[in-house]
Order: C-alpha cells, then sequence, then structure tokens
C-alpha cells in the first residue's frame, strides 16, 4: 500500500516528476561515465599491455617503449642474454624507425616495425598472413589500414620502400620492393599513423648504420609461477631487477610500472573524473531533495490526515523515502542507458587524440564499478528523501490539522 | 446505548501557538460518554470543540487532565500506542473529508485496514462491503475527484469504519455538504448509531445537533451545558 501511495504520488504531478527523472539520469550517466574514464584507462592499458603475454619492456636507458628514437645497440647479445635467463620464457625484439613507402604515384612517410614474426606482438593479423624470412632482405611486409589506405593498396600489391626522401617527397635512394602480404592490426601504434612490419633482420639490414644490430625494444615474458599472483609479480620484479643490474644500458619497465607511470601521466584525468563523478551524486541529491520536499509540504494537510487515521511515523517515513527510491530506480535505469551511449562518443572523441595507440580506451565498461555507482546513487536518492521523510513523519497531527483547517 | 462509559475527559486543559499568539483552548474540561452514545459538541468558533475531538481520538494530548479510553488512560500513551489506538478503535471523519486524491474510493478504505495487517482479498472485501454500506458499492473504483462532495464524505465514514471502531469522531462532517446531502449523512450516522456505535460529533449544524442524543455546549475552552438533544435545541 505504501508502495501503491509512493508511486501515485509521484504520479500526481508527471511533468515534475519526469523533470526529475531525466535529471537523475542524466547525473546517473555523468556518474557511470565518470567511473568508466577513472577505472577504464588503467584497465584498458592493462589490458593493451598483457595482450600479448609479455610482462617486461626493455627499452634504451631511461626512455619509454617508442617514446624516442633511441635505439640499444649489440641487440643479438642482449636479446640472446635476455632469452637465457631461466625465468624468461620469450623474448620479442623490435626495432622501429620512419622510411618512406610508395605505391606508383603516391608517397608518404611510414612507420617501419622490425619484428621477429614468431615471437612478436606488437600486431595481430586481420587479413592476409604475417611476413616471414630470416634474410637480410626486406621481401614480404604487413601493413595496417592506414597505410593501406593512403596508398590505395591491398594486399598482394608491391610497394617501394626507401630510408631517404627526395624534395618533392618522392622517394629517394634506391628502393626495397616489398609484397604486402597482409593486413595487421597494430597494437602500439595511433590510428591514424602509417605503418608496417617486417622480419627484423631485413629492417636492421635495410636502415644500414641506424639499424646494424640495434633494437628499440625487447618484450620479455617470464615464466608463470603457478603459485600465486603475488609470487608471479615479484619473480617479475626479479627478473627485471637483473636485467637492469645486467644490462646498464637499458631500462626495463615492467606491466605495472607502466601502469603506475601511465596512470601519473593521466592523473588529471582521473581526478577530474572523481570531482565531475562526486559532483554528480550531489546534484542528484539535491534533486531528489528539492522533488521530495517540495512534494512533502504541498501534502502536508494529507500526511497529517494519514497520521491521525492509524499510519505510524515509520509508515510515513518509509512512503516518502519509497518515493525518492522509486525516482532513483527510473534515473539510474534511463541513465545507465544513457552513460553507455555518451561513453561511447566521449571514447571516440578521446581516441583521436594523436598518438595514442589504436587500442586504448578511455571508457571501459565494468559491470562491477557500473553497479556499485548506480547502486550509490540510488541509495543517495533514497537517502536524499530521507530528510523529508523525517520531518513529515515527526510532524504535530493536531497541529498540522488545525493548520489545514485554517487554510 | 449501555451504561458504561467509553470514554471520560477530566478536568483537562490544552494551549497552543498559533503564529504570534498562545491560545488556551481547553480550560479544564471534564466529560462523560456511554458506549453507545450519539454526541454533538457545538460551540461557537474557537471555542475548543476541535481540540476536544482530537484529545478524545488520540489524536493530541492534554497539558493536564486525563481522558480515559476504554479504562485506559490515553492521554499519556507514546506515540506508536496512541497511533495504534486510532487505527484500530477510532475512526475519524474530517470537514474536508481528506481522502488520499491518487487513491481510489477502494483503496482509500482499504488504506486503515492494509496499516493494520489485514489481507489484501479480506481489505477489498470488506472495503468493498463498506462502500455498499454508505451507497457508493457501484462507484468503488472512482478517485476522490470524481465524486461529488457528499460522496466523497461517505468514502470518509466508510475509511473510518475501516477497522470496525469502538468511537468515530466527525469534525464538521456536514460542514462542506449542501442541506440535502447533509441531511443523507446524518442518516447514514444515525444508522451506525443505531447498529451501536458511539458517535461524537463537533459541529455548527444544528440539524445534526439535533439528531444527536446529546448536545454538549462550549464557550471559551470551557463546557457550558450539557443535555438531552431536543427538538426545541433547534
Amino acid at each position: 500500500m505504501r508502495a501503491t501511495l509512493a508511486y501515485a504520488s509521484l504520479r500526481r504531478h508527471p511533468m515534475r516528476t519526469l523533470l526529475a527523472v531525466l535529471g537523475l539520469a542524466i547525473a546517473a550517466a555523468l556518474l557511470i561515465d565518470m567511473v568508466m574514464l577513472a577505472t577504464g584507462m588503467r584497465a584498458s592499458f592493462r589490458s593493451l599491455l598483457t595482450s600479448q603475454g609479455y610482462e617486461l619492456r626493455v627499452t634504451p636507458r631511461g626512455t619509454l617503449p617508442f617514446d624516442t628514437e633511441a635505439t640499444v645497440g649489440s641487440a643479438a647479445a642482449l636479446v640472446a642474454s635476455l632469452r637465457a635467463h631461466p625465468d624468461i620464457d620469450r623474448v620479442s625484439p623490435s626495432l622501429g624507425s620512419t622510411v618512406q613507402v610508395q605505391r606508383v604515384d603516391r608517397a608518404r612517410s611510414a612507420f617501419v616495425l622490425g619484428t621477429q614474426p614468431d615471437v612478436q606482438g606488437e600486431y595481430t593479423v586481420i587479413a592476409g598472413r604475417a611476413p616471414v624470412g630470416t634474410d637480410t632482405l626486406m621481401r614480404e611486409v604487413i601493413v595496417n589500414a592506414t597505410l593501406l589506405t593512403s596508398l590505395a593498396a591491398s594486399v598482394g600489391d608491391t610497394i617501394s620502400v626507401t630510408t631517404g626522401r627526395s624534395a618533392q617527397l618522392r622517394i629517394a635512394g634506391v628502393p626495397a620492393r616489398v609484397l604486402i602480404v597482409g593486413e595487421g592490426r597494430f597494437l602500439y601504434v595511433p590510428p591514424g599513423l602509417p605503418a608496417f612490419s617486417a622480419p627484423l633482420v631485413a629492417v636492421q639490414t635495410f636502415l644500414g648504420d641506424a639499424g646494424r644490430d640495434r633494437i628499440s625494444l625487447a618484450m620479455a615474458s617470464v615464466r608463470a609461477d603457478t603459485t600465486s599472483a603475488s609470487a608471479n609479480a615479484e619473480r617479475t620484479e626479479a627478473v627485471r631487477q637483473w636485467i637492469e643490474q645486467t644490462h646498464a644500458r637499458v631500462t626495463a619497465i615492467s606491466t605495472e610500472t607502466a601502469i603506475v607511470q601511465v596512470e601519473e601521466r593521466l592523473a588529471y584525468f582521473r581526478q577530474l573524473a572523481f570531482i565531475l563523478g562526486a559532483l554528480s551524486l550531489v546534484i542528484g541529491v539535491l534533486l531528489v531533495t528539492t522533488l521530495v520536499s517540495l512534494s512533502v509540504n504541498e501534502r502536508l494537510g494529507e500526511l497529517a490526515v494519514l497520521r491521525a487515521i492509524g499510519v505510524p511515523r515509520v509508515g510515513v517515513l518509509q512512503q516518502i523515502m519509497l518515493e525518492g527510491f522509486i525516482l532513483g530506480i527510473a534515473g539510474v535505469t534511463l541513465g545507465l542507458g544513457l552513460g553507455l551511449i555518451t561513453a561511447q562518443w566521449l571514447n571516440a572523441i578521446l581516441r583521436d587524440f594523436p598518438g595514442l595507440p589504436a587500442d586504448l580506451d578511455f571508457f571501459v565498461w565494468s559491470a562491477e564499478a557500473a553497479w556499485k555507482s548506480l547502486a550509490m546513487l540510488l541509495i543517495a536518492s533514497t537517502v536524499a528523501g530521507a530528510i523529508p521523510a523525517w520531518r513529515a513523519s515527526q510532524m504535530r497531527v493536531a497541529q498540522a490539522l488545525r493548520e489545514e483547517a485554517i487554510g | 446505548m449501555s451504561g458504561t462509559p467509553l470514554l471520560e475527559a477530566h478536568n483537562v486543559t490544552r494551549r497552543y501557538r498559533s503564529g504570534e499568539n498562545n491560545v488556551h483552548a481547553l480550560r479544564g474540561v471534564s466529560l462523560s460518554i456511554n458506549r453507545g452514545e450519539f454526541v454533538a459538541i457545538v460551540g461557537a468558533s474557537g471555542s475548543g470543540k476541535s481540540t476536544l475531538l482530537h484529545l478524545l481520538g488520540a489524536v493530541d494530548t492534554p497539558d493536564s487532565g486525563r481522558v480515559v479510553f476504554e479504562g485506559r488512560d490515553i492521554s499519556t500513551l507514546s506515540d506508536a500506542d496512541a497511533t495504534r489506538l486510532r487505527l484500530l478503535r477510532v475512526g475519524l471523519v474530517f470537514q474536508r473529508f481528506y481522502l488520499m486524491p491518487t487513491l481510489s474510493a477502494l483503496e482509500n478504505v482499504s488504506l486503515p485496514m492494509a496499516e493494520a495487517g489485514l489481507g489484501k482479498a479480506a481489505r477489498r472485501t470488506r472495503a468493498t462491503e463498506l462502500l455498499s454500506f454508505v451507497g457508493l458499492g457501484a462507484r468503488i473504483s472512482h478517485r476522490p475527484t470524481q465524486l461529488s462532495g457528499g460522496e466523497q464524505q461517505r468514502v470518509a465514514v466508510a475509511r473510518a469504519l475501516a477497522n470496525q471502531p469502538a468511537l468515530l469522531l466527525a469534525d464538521e462532517p456536514t460542514g462542506e455538504l449542501d442541506a440535502a446531502t447533509g441531511a443523507a449523512l446524518i442518516a447514514l450516522l444515525q444508522q451506525l448509531n443505531a447498529d451501536g456505535l458511539t458517535c461524537v460529533l463537533v459541529t455548527h449544524d444544528a440539524a445534526l445537533a439535533r439528531s444527536a442524543h446529546r448536545v454538549i455546549t462550549m464557550l471559551d475552552g470551557r463546557v457550558v451545558s450539557d443535555e438531552p438533544a431536543t427538538p426545541t435545541d433547534a
């Protein structure tokens, strides 16, 4: 009966109720978006770093992966040393540089990534296959969609690659003629950057002195310790320290460290997210408090009569708090859908920022985080009704009836 | 009508603030109402009639003195106990009906029964019976706004009877009704009283006062007369 009364009371002013629900929905959408933003970047970055199973990234000392054009020399010895470590399972070395590519009359700069196709963790094959070959001549490449589009090429076409460029932006020097054998999605390459990959030795040779026995990055996978996650983390950290102690020219970064570094760089987003999330909660509470207070003030006489005919204080309290709860349920349900739509839209905008990996998302759906935040808003909206509900339940019945009779 | 008192007030006083004013509404009122009586309380505006009615119905508590209902002092009851007493033993009818505007007649009558813990089916059956009794059997689904003033007041009477109270208190029940509708309501109250229900009414309505067994007249917070109703009271 209390639910009936609460629902009926909200239906009495449909436009007011609708506006309150819309307001709550917007607050809920903002809250869920901010929670997705605050927790999503971390989750997405972790997913990106661990997707290929490598926990450690070895870079030239003091740099982040592909942050600069710095490379490490004596790469073969370094990689061999890493592969010899008993706790290291796999090592994927890679070398990146900028080169010129041309097909027919279309020429442009592109990012070339030399990798060892059997262990590489830089791209996934979308169409065709990965390049193969261990000789020093670059014969086959896998390219990303951006490069395919910009050259109007497709898998099976041949393109020219050179390290030099003329004043007319044409290929200069002796070009290598390479076959596009596949289309790949490059995990750490920004979506707008044309990129391709070829076997590491071929790229090293192709780049001449700049590439000879050099790498930009080596990713290492640490053998899993099956006992516990913390044992795994300890083992990874031990290997990381061993790498830095053994090879003074490099920095070894674990996934956890990388996440911390990224979080430090993106702390602004998280702070903004928390502030806006908290604001949306406050807005939700104020909305419900205002609406329920208004409704209670209009119905003081009616509530006094309810008390007079035997409805206990707790009954009045429950009925009015139910109104806040119903508003909250409606607002949160609508806000969930609204939040997911706006998150997709905002994510698309933020992913267009230059220099970000294609697979990095800012807004990541986390059921637990979403439910928790929406439950928080629901509780807040219910509790927001508590203040006017408490006031109504504590009214002096006789006085309220007298005042109501006077009008 | 039996001779045992259902309700007694012993030297009851009540003051309250109304805006800037301190109102001395009741100045030592004593009375006794037997089971089955039909009592009208009359008096000028501000004489303390409604305040007395609130005290008799455990809606309010006196500053001093005692109100005894069914042998129990109700002037010192806790809010929860007073609420329970109003729910189960006292039926209240107001001048402005005060039905819940968003509920149907049936739901309005069912409300006190729901509070008393009666099951849904039993509530519906009894509420339908009560509405039929007050002549609204065909209008149980109507909202208050779809009913006339007289019909709304009859729904209010049905609501007051929902939990089979021992006492019906009505504050100016015909105050908002035209003469014909008021007369029909008076007839309904007389019928209820004839069936054994104790009724206490506050009224300005001379016709309603004449229909009672007894008329208590109040002036400035005091009972100035308490005598059987006679045709000459009109």
